[in-house]
Formats: C-alpha cells, sequence, structure tokens
C-alpha cells in the first residue's frame, strides 16, 4: 500500500511526529513562530486521550509540562525566543530532577522580542547555557519538514532513553516552510519509551545508580511515591549538601549526556571527503550551503558541506579531523557567530573560519557564500 | 535546470501565502513533482508586505527560496516596485491592472488584468481574488496542469465554498489567457 503523504509546515510536522512518538501531553504558551504546533496538539490530543493545556505564560507552561512528564506521560511545550528565556529556570530543573521532556523552540529574531516573524538561529547558546549550572544539553536542528518529524521522534526518544529535557530547534524558515512529507507506518521508526521500576514501590529510589547512569523512572499516580526537588539531592530524592553526593550526581547527570555522545550526535557530510573548503551550516543555513556547494563545484571549487542535525553535543573530534585537510571552514548563521565560536573551540586553530553572520531577517542565500568561498587563499 | 520560482506578493490579508501553499501543493501532491512553498511577512495580521515564494522543480529544492524570480504575482503597487528588482528575463510578470500602474522596465512579460474586480463582480466575492490570481498564475507558468491546479484548489478550501472557489479558479485562467493574446 502507498504511503500517507501531506503536504505539511514544518510545525505541523513536529506535532505529528509527537503524536507518532507516543506524546500524551501538551502545555505551553502560543507564541510566533511556534503557535502551529499548539493549534495541532489541541485538536489532535483530545482525540487520543491526551491532554492539551495552555498555561498563564510560559513559566507556567514549562512546570506543567514537567509535572505531566511525571506521571508517564511523554510531554511536549512548543515555544520561541523570549519564550525559551522564561523556561530557562525550569528547564535546569528538569535536568536536576531528570525528567524527560521535550522542547520545541523556533528560532526568530532576538533578543527579547526581537523579530517575531522573522528567521533566526541565534538560540544554540541559550540551548546550553540558557540555564545556569552544569547540566546535560541535548539539541537538535531540523532543516527539512520530513526532517523535522523524524528529529521530533528522535527528541522523545533521546528524553526518554537518558531521563532529560532535550530541545529541537528549527529556525523560523525551517518552521513555516512547507514540504511533502512521507508518514512512516507505525513500528517503521522506533519509538523508545522511559525505563520504569523493576522493584516495589518501598523499595524504589528515584536516583538509585545501581541501575545505571540513567536511574528507572516511576510514574506518579501508578503506587510509587518520591521526592522530587530541585536541591542536590540523595538517590531517595530527598535534598543534601553531601559533598560526595552532590560532585558524583552533577558528574553523573552531565555523563549521562557527554558518556553517550556517540549515540546522541548526528549530523551529515556533503562532499567532503576530498573538500578544501568545508561550509558548517544548520537548519535552513545548510540549504543555501548545499546549493552553494553544487554552484561552486561547479566552477572547480572544491566545497563540501558539514551539517550538524545534533547541535549538542557538537561533533568536535570529527571538525579536528577535518580541519586538518581544509583551507577554511565557512560558517553561515543566522546570528553573529555563535556556532563560528563552537567551531573554533575544537579545531585546536589548525584552518582559519570566514563568518556571514545575519540578523536583518533575510535568509542567507547561496551566493554570500559562493563569494566567501572566494576568499580563501 | 528545471529548477522554477515563483512569488505570490501584496498586502497581508488578501491569501497570497494561501494562494501559494495550493500551487506548492499542486505540484508536490498531484503532479509528483518537488515543491517547497515558504513565506515571509510582517506582524501586522492586515496590511503590510506580505510575500509567498514556491520552488518548483525536477530534483530535490536544496534553498527554499527564489533566487532569481521565474514569475511574479503582484497585488499592489508596493510589492511590485518592491519584489520585480530580481525577475529574471523572460520571465512573467501578472499584476492587478486597477492596482499597479507603475509597471517596472525589463526584459520580461506583463500581463495584467482586474483581478480583484475580476473577484468582486464576475465572480461575486472579493475574497477569492486570490484565488482569481492563482488561476492566472497557472496559465501564464504553465508549471502545473489545470486539471491537478483545480483539484489542490478543492481539497485546500471549505465544502461550502467550492463552487465559489471553482469558478474564481477557472474564471483567473481565462482572463490570464485573454490578457496575454
Amino acid at each position: 500500500m502507498a504511503k500517507k503523504v501531506a503536504f505539511l509546515q514544518g510545525n505541523e510536522a513536529a506535532a505529528q511526529g509527537a503524536l507518532y512518538a507516543g506524546c500524551k501531553f501538551f502545555a505551553g504558551y502560543p507564541i510566533t513562530p511556534s503557535t502551529e504546533v499548539a493549534e495541532v496538539m489541541s485538536v489532535e490530543l483530545p482525540k487520543i486521550g491526551g491532554k492539551f493545556i495552555q498555561m498563564e505564560d510560559e513559566i507556567g507552561a514549562m512546570a506543567a509540562l514537567l509535572g505531566g512528564a511525571l506521571t508517564g506521560a511523554k510531554a511536549l511545550t512548543s515555544t520561541s525566543g523570549p519564550g525559551l528565556s522564561l523556561k530557562q529556570e525550569l528547564i535546569g530543573y528538569g535536568c536536576i530532577a531528570e525528567i524527560p521532556c521535550v522542547i520545541y523552540n523556533v528560532m526568530r529574531g532576538g533578543p527579547s522580542t526581537g523579530m517575531p516573524t522573522g528567521p533566526s538561529q541565534s538560540d544554540i547558546m541559550a540551548a546550553k547555557w540558557g540555564t545556569h549550572g552544569d547540566h546535560p544539553a541535548i539539541c537538535l536542528v531540523p532543516a527539512s519538514v520530513q526532517e523535522v518529524y523524524e528529529e521530533t521522534i528522535r527528541a522523545f526518544n533521546l528524553a526518554e532513553k537518558y531521563r532529560t529535557p532535550v530541545m529541537i530547534m528549527p529556525d523560523e524558515i525551517v518552521a513555516h516552510m512547507r514540504e511533502r512529507i512521507v508518514f512512516p507506518e507505525p513500528g517503521e521508526i522506533e519509538v523508545i519509551d522511559r525505563t520504569t521500576p523493576s522493584v516495589p514501590p518501598e523499595q524504589y529510589k528515584p536516583y538509585d545508580t545501581s541501575f545505571g547512569d540513567v536511574p528507572p523512572l516511576a510514574a506518579f499516580g501508578s503506587g510509587y511515591k518520591f521526592h522530587v526537588t530541585g536541591l542536590n539531592k540523595l538517590p531517595d530524592g530527598f535534598p543534601t549538601t553531601k559533598a560526595e553526593y552532590v560532585q558524583a550526581e552533577e558528574e553523573r547527570q552531565v555523563r549521562k549526556v557527554e558518556g553517550n555522545a556517540a549515540d546522541i550526535m548526528k549530523w551529515e557530510e556533503y562532499l567532503c571527503e576530498d573538500a578544501e573548503i568545508i561550509v558548517v551550516a544548520f537548519g535552513s543555513t545548510s540549504r543555501s550551503a548545499r546549493f552553494a556547494v553544487d554552484q561552486a563545484r561547479k566552477q572547480g571549487i572544491k566545497a563540501g558541506l558539514f551539517r550538524p542535525i545534533t547541535f549538542w553535543p557538537f561533533p568536535e573530534a570529527r571538525l579536528l579531523e577535518l580541519s586538518k585537510q581544509v583551507k577554511a571552514f565557512i560558517s553561515p548563521e543566522m546570528n553573529l557567530g555563535m556556532c563560528a565560536g563552537v567551531i573554533k573551540g575544537c579545531i585546536e586553530g589548525n584552518a582559519p573560519i570566514l563568518g556571514i553572520f545575519r540578523v536583518d531577517g533575510e535568509p542567507i542565500n547561496p551566493d554570500q557564500i559562493i563569494d566567501k568561498m572566494k576568499e580563501v587563499k | 535546470m528545471s529548477r522554477y520560482e515563483l512569488r505570490f506578493s501584496g498586502a497581508g490579508g488578501q491569501g497570497l501565502i494561501t494562494a501559494g501553499i495550493i500551487m506548492a501543493k499542486a505540484a508536490s501532491i498531484y503532479e509528483g513533482r518537488q515543491a517547497v512553498q515558504s513565506q515571509s511577512y510582517g506582524p501586522e495580521a492586515r496590511g503590510g508586505a506580505s510575500k509567498s515564494e514556491v520552488i518548483i522543480s525536477d530534483t530535490i529544492i536544496d534553498y527554499p527560496k527564489v533566487t532569481k524570480c521565474d514569475a511574479l504575482l503582484a497585488m499592489t503597487q508596493e510589492a511590485c516596485t518592491k519584489y520585480s528588482e530580481d525577475l529574471k528575463e523572460g520571465g512573467v510578470l501578472l499584476y492587478d491592472s486597477d492596482l499597479v500602474t507603475k509597471l517596472p522596465e525589463g526584459n520580461f512579460k506583463r500581463v495584467g488584468f482586474n483581478i480583484i474586480n475580476t473577484a468582486k463582480n464576475d465572480v461575486g466575492r472579493e475574497i477569492v481574488a486570490n484565488i482569481v490570481a492563482l488561476g492566472a498564475m497557472v496559465a501564464l507558468t504553465g508549471q502545473v496542469s489545470r486539471e491537478n491546479a483545480e483539484k489542490a484548489v478543492l481539497s485546500s478550501v471549505p465544502e461550502a465554498f467550492i463552487e465559489l472557489n471553482k469558478k474564481a479558479f477557472n474564471m483567473g485562467f481565462e482572463r490570464a489567457l485573454e490578457a496575454s493574446k
């Protein structure tokens, strides 16, 4: 039988992907350019016994998300720029309390209210450092409508597998763009559910590391009772300031992600094998870059594209390797050089990084990238 | 190269994003070609410059925006002035002849008729001016067949308005052919 197809917007695809992954709870507050996710979830969730709630603001929405996730539901929120800022304290709470959930953030112009309808890629550092303190960070940056769908499913899988908040961040162009999407059959894409306790309620400890770096998580309402706090905690969930616990727990929380980076990282290399110039680009900018690379190859320029699909953890080791073969990297991005800074941090000075930084609400076009390639000596 | 770039431009509230979506849907779902639709708009609910861009191709589409415009629809003078600069040589400009009076210079085809008034007086509802314009764009660009475009229109509008939109689409198609003679 032919697969189901549709002509969908990125945001609509995100909602459909969440439903495929088994999302049963959405809490949010509408904000351009992410509102379509909430619209679709508000229509679809009640049909499958799920819950949709529009909270009084983004802080309340993030709090509801964590609460919903603790009842065992796969939980999603969607937001943009200012909403992400408001959610940050509770994102940190989700990290330390180890609550799986997915935060879908559409990148629009910032800071503050910025340019609500304009595209941007300037939230990528907020995805890692927006909430204070050491904590794990997973951030996915899809580049097409099909990929928004599939990466939203993967965001849920990673959240469940590593018991942590996961961010997925399309830029406004990808979020509002419409393309044909082919829906997978049920079971075609793997769906991961969190590990639940194998011990009876009286023996259960929510942070019992004898089960490994990702302790099983019981659902509230299933007979298991436990304490949840934003304070550093003991295996039973109650607060502690004992040095040996605090150090070990903070390290474990970060290690869950950094130690499994190979499982979480995902990127695409296009014509990089013999490339002398590699464009590092993600989201909609990677589409301009691929167009530019194809044009450049026709003109005899040995160009390639390196496209992170997972932005955090960043593919540092692979870029270090590639830095030994290239004359230069080009970093086109809709911000003032955030990704260039990250690349710089991992290539040990092996190659120059030429930036194209655009924050005027217009996309980076392929000609700009080709012109920059011609500056490489 | 098969890449074909269309831009639907005018003021916010004229339904141009919808027209672009239907064009892209006709190409992608009903013709089995590749298509991407994107949009850019201001914070206003009505008014302000608005554009919807559609790329149609037989191969995978990377850059989702217009690089050199093959076909431009301009529903206001402001949009025509602002968005006609990158119109390709040999391309086509469709404009509302009541609203666009200053036409850009250039080696491209210009086709104008009173799109909004056709919707208002001949079809019967001004609200379907975008579908009149879409019918005309389908006729002028030849990127999707008339039948497939009509299917895409009818699958995108509420049941009660099917006849109205069918009439609007076909009237736009015919008017464009007459005007380009």
